[in-house]
């Protein structure tokens, strides 16, 4: 094959991760896009077999081994995916992101072997590079994964002095990839692997459990990275291209789960170098929720079989009767099952709800009471709070002492999912926190309960 | 290759990498990072590249590791998101 086509092939790969990641941000086309990311990527495997790098000759040397390595590659990566709990997934793309990180670092290690003197200063700083990210990423994500498996502690782990041993290793990778750069030599190498392994464990051991998902999407664009300078190292446009686009995504991606969670980006990244020894302890420490714009929850309507609706205060407040109508109008005209649920002191009155949906016309038999829909729930796939807190606070069941305890309410923590909207972070009439609101499944959409539902139904219209 | 070429690629695929994300529903987030992640698996033709030119059993023994794990990266990364799609597709009638 000529060096040509398989570029042109590899470009080709490379359009096909660019549409791939156009496809997996819209929820129509997101499965599509994965599909189209595993064909470049296959196309791009299949091809280099067929292309004699400088040097070699077709058949590659080597190729038992490298199809043994593959093979066992495949016999490891796909039970591991096929099997896994959906609630584990996000440790195992840590502990799949950090592989690729170690696969990236062995490869410009053995490249830098292979070159010996002969590598160019450019070369040796793109090695020095894809080592030092590479070994970052393997460490770091490596800890992610016990973290979130919790084979350790999900609290920071912050020890006298960390941040100045942090800061000293980070001083002695840069100072020892100098070195690397300067001498050239396998030791120097090595012991730049070694430091930088270090270097990620120490970054990600104060991270906190909820920022945990941020450092993986970080770790993510770091590989990504580190895959771009092998590129230039190998002379593979196919390996920058990808390699970059990832980088970039990734990053940016980073930035919006940051935002989307409620947590500064800054923060979390350098928290390694501001954590005080005992600041992280205190209890008083700002807890992250997950808030969701309207097309989050209008996605999350869309694919949804059956939805509860629990009216509170807040609908009334807003006078939103009509357009929660609206809302649950366009659902069932979409085949979803819609009911509400009607707690006996919601609002300020007992039977305040029902008497405001009726004057919406929501018909009578969709309104359920406490305790037809209570055992609904675990079959529910969307429970979307309005303005609602108290009736659905799970303290009123498990926190003796507090008083709203033993009062009846509404089960929604059993819906696989909750969104609350509200107007702020503020609790209920009672006073008393919300444990469901820092639940992982629940989704808040902050605003006045009319505005965010007029955003929800025309964001549902325009799926 | 030419390095102005290079840094021009680079430079491109950067604003092509911010621009397809800029705009994604929260929900869509760890399937975007899953595949973003499967992606970044293709180090696995870096790690073949090496193994075909790799000279003594030190080379080898590392350069198949690389492409054990830069496997697992690559096809495990494909399967776990297309898994975490499947909520996507029951859309009923």
């Amino acid at each position: 094959m000529s060096r040509t086509l398989y570029d042109l092939i590899g470009l080709a790969a490379g359009v096909a991760f660019i549409l791939a990641l156009k496809g997996l941000s819209h929820p129509k086309t997101a499965r599509r896009g994965n599909l189209i990311g595993a064909f470049g990527a296959s196309l791009a495997t299949i091809v280099v077999f067929f292309y004699a790098n400088p040097g070699s000759s077709l058949p590659l040397n080597n190729l038992g081994w490298i199809l043994g390595a593959i093979a066992i590659g495949l016999a490891i990566g796909v039970p591991a995916a096929r099997k896994v709990q959906m609630t584990q997934m996000p440790q195992l793309v840590a502990l799949f992101n950090g592989v690729g990180g170690g696969a990236a670092a062995l490869v410009a290690i053995v490249e830098y072997l292979h070159l010996g003197a002969e590598a160019t200063t450019a070369e040796v700083i793109f090695t020095v590079f894809t080592v030092i990210v590479g070994c970052v990423s393997f460490s770091g994500s490596i800890i992610t994964f016990m973290k979130l498996q919790e084979l350790m502690t999900t609290r920071p782990v912050i020890f006298p002095a960390g941040r100045f041993i942090i800061a000293a290793t980070l001083v002695s990778v840069i100072g020892v990839g100098g070195w690397v750069v300067s001498a050239l030599g396998t030791t120097p190498l090595l012991v730049l692997a070694g430091l930088s392994l270090l270097f990620g464990v120490l970054f990600v051991l104060p991270v906190g459990g909820a920022d945990v998902p941020i450092v993986i999407s970080l770790l993510n664009a770091f590989t990504g990275l580190t895959v771009a300078a092998s590129g230039y190292v190998l002379d593979s446009v196919l390996l920058i291209i990808a390699g970059t686009l990832v980088g970039a995504s990734g990053t940016i991606l980073t930035r919006l789960m940051a935002e989307a969670m409620g947590r500064s980006l800054f923060g979390t990244l350098f928290g390694a170098f501001t954590a005080k020894p005992q600041a992280a302890s205190d209890s008083a420490e700002v807890r992250p929720v997950r808030s969701g714009s309207p097309e989050d929850v209008a996605i999350l309507l869309n694919y949804a079989r059956r939805v509860v609706i629990v009216p509170g205060f807040g609908l009334a407040v807003a006078q939103a009767q009509h357009t929660v109508r609206e809302l649950a109008d366009l659902m069932i005209a979409k085949g979803i099952d819609v009911a509400y649920g009607i707690h006996p002191v919601a609002g300020r009155m007992p039977g305040h709800m029902n008497v405001l949906l009726a004057e919406a016309n929501v018909p009578y038999d969709q309104l359920e009471e406490m305790d037809e829909i209570n055992p609904t729930f675990s079959q529910t796939d969307v429970a979307i709070v309005i303005g609602a807190n108290d009736v659905v606070n799970p303290a009123a069941e498990n926190t003796p002492g507090c008083p709203i305890y033993g009062m009846p309410i509404l089960k929604v923590a059993n819906a696989a999912n909750v969104i609350f909207l509200k107007r702020s972070m503020r609790p209920g009439f009672a006073g008393i926190e919300n444990e469901l609101l820092y639940d992982p499944k629940t989704m808040l959409l902050f605003g006045d309960a009319k505005a965010s539902l007029t955003k929800v139904v025309s964001a549902l219209k325009a799926l | 290759m030419e390095p102005m070429a290079i840094v021009s690629i680079f430079v491109l695929a950067v604003f092509v990498g911010f621009e397809v994300v800029s705009k994604v529903s929260s929900t869509l987030h760890t399937p975007l990072m899953s595949g973003a992640n499967a992606i970044h698996g293709v180090i696995l033709v870096g790690a073949i590249i090496v193994a075909d030119h790799s000279s003594t059993n030190l080379e080898l023994g590392l350069a198949v590791t690389a492409i054990v794990l830069a496997t697992i990266n690559m096809v495990g990364g494909f399967v776990v998101t297309d898994r975490m799609l499947e909520m996507f597709k029951g859309k009923k009638k």
